[in-house]
């Protein structure tokens, strides 16, 4: 079964907190991850690969580029 | 036909190190290229980096290091039959690095190659090395590392300029009646061929910062457990962990998953740079050097870089 987008949403939160501290109540869709959370391009990588553990969906560096909100990343799981 | 017989074991005997002298300092890359220290330091680690001038090259480099192993080593030129160099950066693809190393050095006729494995030179190397004494092949071996990554670098791209340095990192092997290197664990990925990559003679040293990133810290954490695996040693027993000078982000990655508690993790990128086939001998030496760590103890070595190669061993501190 598919995961629900407040899922996905809450998964991130909570590996974006692990890899930058950065709590995972500031982790919202809308949130921009370079302009709103100031994450760079190596915690991106690292976002991205335990997003793939997290939720069995690799997201390769040639996407990963277009990936600007969370927002975005949820779409980028749930299809 | 007979063949040869080795010793039982080999050894580190002593490392020594040489870096250029002058200093590059984030602000001075700041003046010429769009960067700043903030973002050097968080996203690579460096703080400053050594350069060496048009008139110093990687093999002067290689000889100064060189000779200061082999000076520690307690040996002399004569004891040495087997000079091994690793680098990626030679001016020129002919003649080789080593047999001029080891004339400067006053080794007469040494068996003389270089390896080129990119920042995984020093641990092939230093696999080879330990092989060649225990097969036979050579009594005591110089293996040095050096690099002159400056002449291969565009200095107005900012990608690659803040990274790379020049520097050299060198251990004379001997023969042991007990192990002191553990079995290599070596691999590569060549579909990442281009990761890494000067493409002609007329390019500059390119990389993809990511893509590497995410290959570091993604495969090397395994790579470095079955090494300690195969050396029958518990991680949490080593006394330093020396990983290829690459990224700050990267070394404290793997040292996170390897679960060495106890080890020193080498952070020698913070003031000596991307040094590639130099750094783990660079580092470890001044380690050594500033009373980081014991003789005696044991460390994981692991080098990783373009091919992309990877390969690394225990040794036991000298």
């Amino acid at each position: 079964m598919a995961l629900s987008e407040q899922e996905i949403l809450a998964g991130i939160g909570k590996i974006i907190n692990e890899i930058t501290g950065i709590p995972a109540s500031e982790v919202t869709p809308e949130k921009s991850f370079v302009d709103d959370l100031d994450i760079d391009s190596l915690s991106m990588v690292e976002i991205a690969v335990a997003a793939q553990d997290e939720f069995g969906v690799e997201i390769p560096d040639d996407q990963l580029k277009h990936l600007k909100t969370v927002k975005d990343v949820i779409n980028f799981i749930q299809n | 036909m007979k063949i040869s017989q080795g010793a039982p074991g080999a050894k580190i005997l002593a490392f020594g190190h040489y870096q250029p002298s002058k200093v590059v300092t984030n602000d001075d890359l700041s003046a010429t290229m769009e960067t700043s220290d903030e973002w050097i330091q968080s996203r690579v680690g460096i703080k400053e980096r050594r350069i060496a001038p048009d008139n110093e090259s990687e093999i002067d480099l290689a000889v100064q290091a060189g000779g200061k192993a082999l000076a520690a080593s307690g040996l002399s030129a004569s004891d040495i039959d087997l000079v091994i160099v690793a680098t990626c950066t030679l001016e020129a693809q002919i003649p080789n690095a080593a047999g001029r190393v080891a004339t400067r050095l006053g080794i007469d006729a040494p068996g003389a190659f270089d390896v080129n494995t990119a920042c995984s030179g020093f641990c092939y190397a230093l696999a080879v090395a330990n092989d060649a004494i225990r097969a036979g092949s050579a009594t005591n071996v110089l293996v040095v590392g050096t690099e002159k990554l400056s002449q291969w670098i565009d200095w107005t791209d900012r990608s690659t300029a803040v990274i790379f340095a020049d520097g050299a990192g060198a251990a004379v092997v001997g023969p042991s009646e007990t192990p002191g290197i553990g079995p290599v664990v070596w691999g590569s990925a060549g579909d990442k061929f281009d990761a890494i990559i000067i493409k002609d003679r007329d390019s500059f040293l390119h990389q993809e910062g990511q893509t590497v990133f995410r290959w570091a810290t993604t495969a090397l954490h395994p790579v470095a457990k079955e090494i300690c695996e195969r050396a029958g040693v518990d991680p949490a027993d080593l006394a330093a962990f020396v990983p290829h000078q690459a990224n700050l982000r990267i070394i404290e990655s793997i040292a996170r998953r390897l679960g060495a508690d106890k080890a020193v993790v080498a952070k020698d990128i913070v003031l000596a740079g991307n040094t590639s086939a130099a750094s783990i001998p660079l580092a470890l030496s001044r380690m050594i050097e500033r009373g980081e760590v014991q003789s005696g103890g044991l460390a994981l070595l692991l080098g990783f870089g373009a091919g992309l190669t990877y390969a690394g061993q225990v040794i036991e501190i000298p």
